[in-house]
């Protein structure tokens, strides 16, 4: 096979991976169903090893099928499949075009740097935070800069065009109101989208080699690669133009060496070698010839100290994420525990599952979901949580949990969502219009899907709300609907472990109408 | 105005044919001239039918929907889409009335005929699920979002006592023809929910009406724009657990519409309907009060169809 042609079918299988991730996250108008999605991105490394995890589900097998590829031939993920890889890759083709002449060049390998990073994100992950993975994870990442900067800069234009064909009278494309947003996403998302350009923008996939995870462990993986790219010194001229153009700056043209383990699979080398130098070859695992060096022992050393630091660490990541429920305060209304999203099951398996890829958030028709601050606490930032303040859970729908690729909202169907309760209403009567104004309001109980809240006689033949939790989803209808301000009069305090609701008992009414009957009036 | 003039004029005309009439039994020549017929009902209700049938009929009674409805005119009708509910669940306007509606506003002429509503639940699930989406654009309407701010324009309501200004969509504002359609049925916080009520989807900021004296709001805002015709859906009824309802047990099968320009005998006539006496609804007997409408049905011209 020409080797060559494998840089163009890496190029459109990229292309293609990248669009699609792409546009699930700025569908704003929601035109892809939301069911499609685990197959869409069935191949995303992240996504899928913590679906299979928490699920052992047969759709969570992609992350299996990409360490096989790479124990076969290296890192095609890291070229092909991964949306943040192909963002960088689209940065460094517009960086070239600038520079024209300054191509790449064979860069230290971060070996320090980037095993830290992988060994504490897998030692943190393993005492149950998500925050390592939630700042790092490539896919996550990408999700983060697509829902937070693209997704948020895209409106504008849709809005800019549905108020010009306004004028038209033409209505299809309707503006899109922006009911909450984070900052703190759209600075971090800002900020790692603009040192992740500066990276690739002068050194193609540095950030792939020093910085991601996943790079560092499928890195690892493809060192025990079947088949690996090789110069074939025989047949190498040395002319050297395979290194200016490895993004990765893995070729050292000098010694006729390839660092496989850097090695992201774009064949850009393929394409440009004159003398057929660079080569695909079986090469068996060399763990035996492998001469005990210094730097060896070293590196020894520092995994064993690293490892009894990051146990340290993890012992008191755990001892933060535990959720400990405070005591209940009455005026004003502070939220001790936001209620983790429908599917999520309960407060800690969602923190422990969630990567904080946006993709519900980007997914949510009444955008409840939001990236989080510091409502989930420190150690699950940006994790989404369910804004009630900008808008309230959708009774029937069940989308995120549908769009929700590792699992950490699992899907559920319409009747058993319509069941599950997140959290439990509280009703703050000192707060509540119909005590401090004395007329009729009703609001939360008007927009309660289930009648948890409903409207009971009070003084002066007017009505005020009572609630009946047993009903309650803790959708946050009652709490977005409530016109307090600039406290709630009512609000949704979340369950740490979600709990199944009743549903109010139904007699059908019997009411004989006859049609023939004179009007009664 | 003009229109409005128009119907003004023609409604005495016909007072003075009608008087014509009864002088002269034979002087019907000029009563096929007027455009409504000799018998200027106020109020039309109807029982016993399908929701498009019903129209048909009560319509037809009301000199036609070409007595409200010109030629080339812009026609917005604005049925209650709230909630994300089917259809017999009766918390939204019954989508074949809406196409029916709209079915008989092009006929008459119109040149475009739009349908919205600032709904509570997630708005494009509710267009979709309330069934009103499809009935609308299979009658050859448009949907518009109530979804977005930029669409509602702040305006003055001169007669408010409680809400004296308030953001509206612009469609009620630049529209020839307003057309309300509400349905029937049971709520919470003011007992019932009805052609008023339904004007509260026209506006913006519905917390503010809420906090500030629900019932006074409603009445107030009714004085800014009346609608040019209210068609009330009381096909399926919801009788309690409003205004979104729990499940179809809420629900009762009543067959009914009523149809009036007077919002308040509209209200008051649909209440009744309901089996609630209209003095015991705060709004509507404010809304009397202020001269919106009548709510005394025995002062009214009715024509009552029992099909």
């Amino acid at each position: 096979m020409n080797l060559a042609k494998l840089k163009k079918i890496r190029v459109y299988v990229a292309l293609l991976f990248f669009v699609i991730t792409l546009l699930l996250f700025l569908d704003i108008i929601h035109l892809i169903p939301a069911r499609l999605t685990p197959y869409l991105l069935y191949f995303q490394f992240v996504p899928s090893a913590v679906k299979f995890f928490n699920q052992y589900s047969l759709l969570a097998t992609g992350f299996l099928i990409v360490l096989i590829l790479t124990f076969l031939f290296g890192r095609i993920y890291c070229s092909s499949v991964c949306p943040l890889g192909t963002l960088q890759d689209i940065i460094s083709r517009v960086a070239i075009t600038l520079k024209k002449n300054k191509l790449y060049q064979m860069f230290r390998d971060f070996k320090l740097l980037k095993y830290s990073i992988l060994t504490v994100t897998i030692l943190s992950l393993f005492s149950g935070s998500m925050i390592l993975l939630n700042l790092l994870d490539p896919f996550s990442l990408a999700g983060k800069i697509f829902s937070n900067v693209f997704r948020l800069l895209l409106i504008p234009f849709n809005n800019l065009a549905a108020l010009t064909l306004e004028q038209f009278n033409i209505y299809r494309v309707y503006p899109i109101e922006l009911k909450a947003l984070s900052w703190i996403a759209i600075s971090f998302s800002s900020i790692v989208l603009l040192i992740i350009g500066i990276m690739s923008f002068t050194n193609g996939r540095l950030f792939c080699n020093t910085v991601c995870p996943v790079g560092t462990l499928l890195g690892l993986t493809s060192r025990l690669s079947l088949f690996k790219i090789k110069i074939e010194e025989t047949d190498c001229s040395g002319c050297g133009v395979c290194e200016t153009v490895c993004k990765a700056g893995c070729i050292d043209n000098e010694k006729k060496k390839i660092d496989f383990e850097r090695c992201v699979n774009c064949f850009n080398c393929f394409t440009v070698c004159p003398s057929n130098g660079i080569v695909y070859k079986k090469s068996l695992p060399s763990f035996s010839n492998n001469k005990k060096t210094a730097t060896d022992f070293d590196k020894r050393k520092f995994f064993t100290r690293l490892f009894i630091g990051v146990i340290g660490l993890s012992e008191f990541l755990r001892a933060q994420v535990k959720v400990i429920p405070k005591k209940k305060s009455t005026v004003p209304v502070i939220i001790e525990l936001y209620p983790s999203p429908p599917g999520s099951e309960s407060v800690e398996r969602f923190y422990s599952n969630c990567t904080a890829c946006h993709l519900c958030v980007a997914a949510c028709p009444t955008h409840v979901l939001q990236p989080s601050f510091l409502e989930h606490g420190f150690f699950n930032i940006l994790q989404p949580f369910m804004d009630n303040a900008a808008a309230y859970c959708t009774f029937e729908c069940i989308r995120c949990t549908e769009v929700c690729p590792t699992g950490a909202l699992l899907p559920l169907t319409v009747e058993k969502k319509t069941k599950v309760q997140i959290g439990k209403t509280i009703f703050v009567k000192e707060n509540c219009i119909v005590e401090t104004e004395g007329t009729e309001c009703g609001a939360c109980s008007e927009h309660c899907p289930t009648k948890a809240v409903i409207m009971v006689p009070y003084k002066n033949n007017i009505k005020i709300p009572e609630v009946k939790n047993e009903y309650c989803v803790g959708c946050g209808a009652c709490e977005y609907a409530c016109p307090t301000i600039p406290y709630k009069a009512i609000y949704v305090e979340g369950n740490l472990i979600h709990q199944i609701a009743e549903v109010a008992p139904q007699e059908r009414l019997q009411q004989e109408i006859d049609y023939k009957e004179e009007f009664p009036f | 105005m003009d229109r409005r003039d128009f119907i003004k004029k023609s409604i005495q005309a016909g007072i003075i044919l009608g008087s014509a009439n009864s002088i002269g039994r034979h002087f019907n020549l000029f009563a096929s001239q007027t455009p409504y017929p000799s018998n200027n009902y106020d109020l039309a209700a109807i029982k016993g039918g399908e929701p498009d049938v019903m129209f048909d009929k009560a319509i037809e009674s009301l000199g036609g929907m070409k007595a409200f409805v010109k030629k080339g005119q812009k026609v917005v009708v604005k049925p209650n889409i709230g909630w994300d509910v089917v259809p017999e669940k009766a918390a939204n306007t019954n989508p074949i009335l809406v196409k029916r509606i709209v079915q008989h506003c092009y006929e008459a002429g119109a040149k475009e005929v739009y349908v919205f509503d600032n709904t509570c639940d997630d708005w494009k699930r509710c267009y979709s699920n309330s069934g009103i989406e499809r009935a609308v654009k299979d009658a050859g309407g448009k949907m518009v979002s109530g979804d977005s701010e930029r669409y509602y324009q702040k305006v003055d309501v001169k007669q408010g006592k409680k809400l004296t200004s308030t953001k509206v969509h612009e469609l009620i504002l630049d529209s020839d023809v307003f057309i309300n359609v509400p349905i029937l049925k049971h709520h919470s916080s003011t007992d019932l929910t009805i052609a008023m009520k339904n004007l509260m989807g026209n506006v913006w900021d519905r917390r503010y009406w809420h906090a500030n004296n629900l019932h006074q709001c409603i009445a107030d805002f009714t004085s800014f724009k009346k609608p040019d015709l209210n068609i009330i859906d009381a096909y399926y009824v919801m009788k309690r657990n409003g205004p979104r309802g729990v499940s179809k047990a809420d629900v009762v099968l009543m067959k009914s519409q009523i149809i009036s320009t007077d919002i308040v005998a509209a209200d008051a006539a649909a209440a009744k309907l309901f089996g609630t006496e209209p003095e015991d609804i705060s709004y509507i007997k404010l809304a009397a009060e202020m001269n919106l409408g009548e709510m005394d049905l025995s002062r009214l011209n009715i024509n009552r169809i029992i099909l």
